[in-house]
């Protein structure tokens, strides 16, 4: 028996795995929907860059030598994050750079390695979907997708198929939402004026719903548009692309929709 | 200048709480990128040129030694002279020397960062020496007696009433009613302070854009005419530029010039493009007896073959301060010494120390925003993030942070371990938040809920569930 089905090693990030596995199965349906054969390697658990940002190059190799291994074989590698595709793509290569006898297999893996709706609409030339989402909603484009992986008009393309949603672009899409990673935690006050400047923007936008495709950027915005009481719903795109809507969105009471 | 780099944190309250600086903010945050992105997009080979100004730089740097000298040769045999400066101390005895040869009672200065580099103001009023700001910005920053906030725009923190008060406060022969509400005034009062000052230095001292190796020129670019009267009045003529200032030819210079006025103020070019060559020949109409140039090293020699060298591209044009959120946050002032914003952050470790600069290459969300728009391509994420490992290395990072991110590594590199803490990760906080969807407060993530909400894991890892899903799926034997 021999299956002709492209095969995917689906990354499936270390915050979707502990915060919200919806993302996470959003992602194996839309990869199954446009053809792919779907495969979860156990042996991944993050892509290091914890320890990248942080100036740890020793556990950042370690961790990435894990991934390399873990995903050897696949014909792609596709996160729902275009921050982790885009360390594996991007910074794996420079973090072995001097170390040539990790080329070809660094190489290999980044040029694999794709976040999951670009991947959707320009390798498998994705150009419907069938799900339906009742609101208007406003995207916010994460940093590393789109600076480091081009992703900007894919998602909006594939989101205009969806039945009953109506797109409003948001000013400022593209400037940082103050998340970070560390920087959060580490800089507080500088990331809370960047986040409020973002919900205030997403707010004035009249949305009801917020999509983008990072669960970082994701957790950040709809944190504090909680606590300024906005009624907006947060998603990750591939929830909605997907019609995986039955959960309540992030940050939301459980049976909210 | 006192760095202030180590107290970043503070220096950031204050800036956030502060609502005049917040409103000035405001208005730099979105007009410098709007006016760059229509200047960028009335010339379709902008992106060529990107690429031809970071290769004519880096030709340069790889033949720094070669450059220096070809220029050190050109500007002697055009009569002028070249100071060879290591530190800081040897620049400011040089030209306190240069002054104190003519006499000099006042000098004129156009707008330089390398003399805020060399905190050469202070230097010369201590040794009876009075310099006078010529540049509005500067001018307006030296009454108050501060830094500037910003590598072109000194002044840009200040709100156009500030500035009228700074003026009514020094210009007291001026009648106290007169009206300084609008620009237009402001711009006239300093003009019809300073031309006197302009008409009495002995010297004038300008900053450097570029040191052309084929000609011994050096070129300023300003939208005042004020650097154009400092350096020509004078009797003498003192550039103080920066050794990584050097490009081989003019042709190269116009290239960079074309980036330099887009990148910065969204100008095609700026009002005036000045270039000397040497002091004053027979026949000439006007132009100073002396020219001197100082070149100042100060760590950046040190900086060529290493992981920094990149850095050195930099034209100073600020499209990273304008583009960047953190510095659109917080301004100027926060940063603590000369340069600011994503540049300041890659250069200031290098030339007052990572321990006391540590805070602002972590103070970064790695967006990207400032290498997207640098016309030198300059990796500055990636430099920022080599002072972090330099840090990290020199255990410098808080030792809690460290022992953190430790622990978090130890079990990112055991899977199936982590897999399991995943698991009861999930279903702890998912139990307990599930219900309301996010936590308001939650013990060791007061970094987190201090200003935002946590929003509550679903309750199962992926992980787990993907486990389950594919036991289901399989074929039964036993």
């Amino acid at each position: 028996m021999s299956d002709k089905r492209v095969r995917v090693g689906l990354f499936v990030t270390c915050l979707v795995d502990l915060y919200r596995p919806s993302i996470g199965f959003a992602a194996v349906k839309l990869l199954e929907e446009a053809g792919c054969l779907v495969e979860v390697p156990r042996a991944q658990t993050c892509c290091g860059q914890p320890a990248y940002n942080s100036g740890d190059r020793a556990d950042t190799k370690a961790i990435a030598r894990q991934v390399i291994a873990a995903f050897r074989g696949y014909d792609y590698v596709v996160a729902p994050s275009g921050s982790c595709a885009g360390m594996i793509r991007t910074h794996y290569p420079e973090l072995f750079a001097d170390e040539p006898e990790m080329f070809n297999e660094v190489q290999h893996l980044a040029k694999r390695s794709y976040e999951l709706v670009s991947f959707l609409t320009d390798v498998m030339g994705m150009e419907r979907v069938t799900a339906r989402y009742d609101g208007l909603a406003t995207y916010h484009d994460s940093c590393s997708g789109l600076r480091e992986l081009g992703v900007k008009e894919q998602p909006r393309r594939l989101l205009r198929q969806v039945a009953g949603l109506r797109l409003t672009e948001l000013p400022g899409a593209e400037i940082c939402c103050g998340f970070g990673g560390t920087f959060c935690i580490k800089y507080p006050a500088i990331s809370d004026k960047m986040v409020t400047d973002k919900a205030a923007e997403i707010e004035a936008t009249g949305a009801d719903t917020l999509l983008a495709g990072d669960l970082g950027c994701l957790l950040n915005m709809a944190g504090k548009l909680t606590r300024r009481g906005a009624a907006v719903r947060v998603r990750h795109v591939a929830e909605v692309l997907a019609n995986l809507t039955e959960e309540a969105p992030i940050g939301a009471p459980e049976g909210v929709r | 200048m006192e760095a202030t780099s180590r107290a970043f944190k503070s220096n950031v309250d204050r800036a956030l709480a502060d609502k005049t600086l917040q409103q000035a903010l405001g208005l730099a945050r979105t007009g410098f990128p709007a006016k760059r992105r229509a200047a960028v997009e009335r010339l379709p080979e902008f992106e060529a040129l990107r690429e031809e100004g970071r290769r004519i730089k880096n030709h340069t740097l790889e033949h720094l030694d070669f450059y220096l000298e070809s220029f050190e040769a050109k500007v002697r045999a055009n009569g002028g002279e070249v100071h060879w400066c290591r530190t800081p101390a040897e620049a400011r005895e040089t030209i306190l020397g240069l002054c104190r040869s003519v006499g000099a009672k006042s000098v004129t200065k156009g707008k330089s960062m390398i003399a805020e580099e060399i905190a050469l103001n202070d230097f010369l009023e201590a040794n009876a020496v009075v310099p006078i700001e010529t540049d509005l910005g500067e001018y307006i920053i030296q009454l108050r007696h501060e830094p500037p906030s910003h590598i072109i725009a000194p002044a840009i923190h200040l709100l156009k009433e500030q500035v009228a008060d700074a003026f009514r406060a020094t210009h007291t022969e001026l009648a106290p009613d007169r009206p300084l509400s609008e620009p237009r005034t402001l711009c006239d009062e300093a003009r019809q302070v300073l031309r006197p000052k302009f008409l009495a230095a002995d010297v004038g001292i300008t900053g450097a854009n570029f040191l052309i190796a084929e000609t011994g020129s050096s070129i300023i670019v300003t939208n005042e005419g004020n650097g154009d009267l400092t350096q020509l009045l004078p009797k003498v003529h003192i550039v103080l530029a920066s050794i990584e200032k050097l490009v081989p030819t003019l042709e190269d210079v116009s290239t960079l010039l074309r980036l330099l006025a887009r990148s910065a103020t969204g100008q095609e070019f700026s009002t005036y493009t000045t270039v000397s060559t040497g002091p004053r020949r027979p026949g000439d109409l006007d132009g100073p007896e002396q020219y001197h140039v100082v070149l100042l090293d100060n760590g950046r020699s040190a900086m060529l073959g290493t992981e920094f060298q990149d850095m050195l591209r930099c034209i100073r044009c600020s499209a990273c301060l304008n583009h960047c959120p953190v510095y659109g946050a917080v301004g100027g002032h926060a940063y603590g010494w000369v340069y600011q914003g994503p540049m300041g952050s890659v250069l200031t470790p290098q030339l007052i120390g990572i321990a006391e600069a540590g805070n602002l290459p972590n103070a970064s969300t790695f967006c990207g925003r400032c290498e997207s728009v640098c016309p030198m391509k300059i990796p500055l994420p990636k430099m920022m993030r080599h002072w972090r490992e330099r840090e990290y290395e020199k255990k410098l990072s808080p030792a809690a942070f460290r022992a953190g991110l430790g622990l978090w590594a130890f079990f990112a590199r055991r899977p199936e371990l982590y897999h399991r803490m995943a698991a009861i990760g999930a279903r702890i906080l998912g139990g307990f938040g599930r219900r309301r969807g996010r936590f308001r407060a939650l013990p060791l993530a007061r970094g987190w809920t201090s200003v935002r909400d946590m929003p509550a894991p679903q309750g199962r890892s992926f992980q787990s569930l993907w486990a389950e899903r594919q036991r289901a799926r399989m074929p039964r034997y036993h």
